[in-house]
């Protein structure tokens, strides 16, 4: 794979790329990129892992939120060439081939969403909360998730949701 | 958004860093934890030839305090570390006030102390910590290490006296005269907004005596201010209800606040004496339940 901004700009072909390998969701994935290229951007473009969304572009919103080595980062504001040799989780990630993670499974049950833009982000961070604090108050959530911005939903059900996915999770754990 | 071209590099030692910034003639800069760095990257207000990448190099990502007291604090040591540090719960109230109040809980995980420091921004909560802690930046060159006061180690919005080939390797707070005891009270319209307005309080006290205070002022200036005036009126005092409305009223004459979307510019003095006397007191109320 070639540079991505060779795609969306006019650009001589000596740009220098780096090759990086990264392991997405379990799976080593490499690829050839320019240093500038963004870690939102190789994976929605040159991975097709469009589940990661970019909101805001500016490190406010959330959407685009992943778990790097185990830790939710905004990927618009990490270079994709800083994710070499490091793991990587995306929102594709939570679902088994047969069920849904618990997390997607209460955002279903709760209502936690409706145009679902900030959905992806909101699951990944609820994802390392809930790792790192299995059974959070709402306190705790509406903390965790004070980096994600929702613009329909007022954030109730987002909560609810994440509650429904602790205890479905405590209880499969206990 | 795309950043401009840049050149990558990511040493693994400090001296291979320093190299590259000396090879960059001051079109070199360093990226640590990124989260001012590359969204003025990719806005293009900032656009290196070359990044250094430091997040390779082992062993900055600490915070200890030292046998004699002081706390250390590296390079790559995240928000969110300190945030969850116990010994800093412990030992450092001011630092431990202000860590879950920088940025949100996501740009905690990767933004970094020192590198808050070093951006030099006006709204950066640490700069205020560490003015009123008397803190100093420990940074490292061709030539060696250099100790950085952080009052004179910022020198106007986004710029800061590091040599183009110095690298911030440590924050350093001195060890307390006495008990540390502090506050850091922040006015944010929301997670993640700058402040409004925000005021950082460090004591070293002896019983109700306050042998050492400094108080620095964050949002209200075109850099962080240093209520000096406010913090010595304070010396020597027991904290009793007088001491504390003069030091409010003094750090709110020290604030140079500007009126924009966030507040006029008297709300925000406002605030700053409101938030002053608020943590003066708050501290003098928990040392009477002590006693």
């Amino acid at each position: 794979m070639t540079s991505l901004y060779e795609e969306v700009s006019v650009t001589p072909v000596d740009v220098p790329v780096r090759r990086v390998t990264i392991t997405v969701n379990g799976q080593r994935r490499a690829a050839d990129i320019e240093p500038r290229l963004l870690l939102a951007h190789l994976l929605r473009q040159g991975f097709g892992l469009t589940g990661t969304h970019t909101g805001c572009d500016t490190t406010n919103c959330g959407a685009c939120t992943v778990l790097f080595d185990g830790r939710p980062v905004k990927s618009c504001t990490m270079l994709a060439v800083q994710a070499d040799g490091h793991s990587v989780e995306t929102v594709e990630g939570l679902a088994s081939a047969s069920e849904l993670h618990p997390i997607q499974e209460g955002f279903k049950e709760e209502h936690g969403l409706q145009c679902g833009y900030c959905t992806p982000g909101m699951m990944m961070a609820a994802k390392a909360l809930l790792e790192e604090n299995p059974d959070p108050s709402e306190d705790e959530i509406r903390w965790a998730l004070s980096g994600n911005l929702c613009r329909c939903t007022g954030y109730q059900n987002i909560v609810k949701a994440v509650m429904w996915a602790a205890d479905k999770m405590r209880a499969s754990a206990g | 958004m795309y950043p401009s071209r840049f050149n990558y590099e990511s040493p693994s030692t400090i001296d291979e860093a320093i190299a590259l910034l000396d090879a960059g003639r001051g079109e070199a800069k360093i990226l640590a934890g990124g989260q001012s760095l590359v969204p003025m990257l990719k806005l293009r207000f900032a656009a290196p030839e070359t990044l250094v990448d430091i997040n390779n190099i082992p062993g900055l990502g600490y915070h200890h305090f030292d046998e004699g007291g002081a706390l250390h604090i590296g390079a790559l040591c995240r928000h969110e570390d300190i945030e969850k540090s116990t010994v800093i719960a412990e030992g450092q109230p001011t630092i431990a006030a202000a860590a879950p109040l920088v940025a949100d809980p996501i740009v905690r995980t990767r933004g970094t102390f020192v590198g808050s420091v070093c951006h030099g921004d006006p709204q950066g909560d640490w700069a205020a910590c560490m003015i009123a802690l008397d803190g100093f930046i420990v940074a490292q060159g061709p030539n060696g290490r250099r100790e950085i006061p952080v009052e004179s180690f910022v020198t106007g919005p986004f710029q800061n006296v590091l040599a183009h080939n110095e690298i911030a390797i440590e924050a350093v707070v001195p060890a307390p005269r006495g008990e540390a005891r502090g506050a850091y009270l922040k006015l944010e319209r929301r997670v993640g907004d700058f402040a409004t307005a925000a005021v950082a309080v460090a004591l070293d006290m002896s019983g109700d005596m306050v042998l050492r205070a400094g108080i620095a002022l964050t949002g209200v200036g075109g850099t962080t201010v240093n209520a000096a005036e406010a913090a010595d009126s304070l010396t020597g005092s027991t904290l009793d209800a007088d001491s504390v409305s003069r030091a409010a009223e003094l750090a709110a004459a020290a604030a140079q606040p500007r009126s924009d979307h966030r507040g006029s510019a008297s709300y925000k003095r406002h605030i700053v004496n409101t938030f002053t006397a608020r943590a003066l007191s708050g501290i003098a109320s928990s040392n009477e339940r002590a006693a």
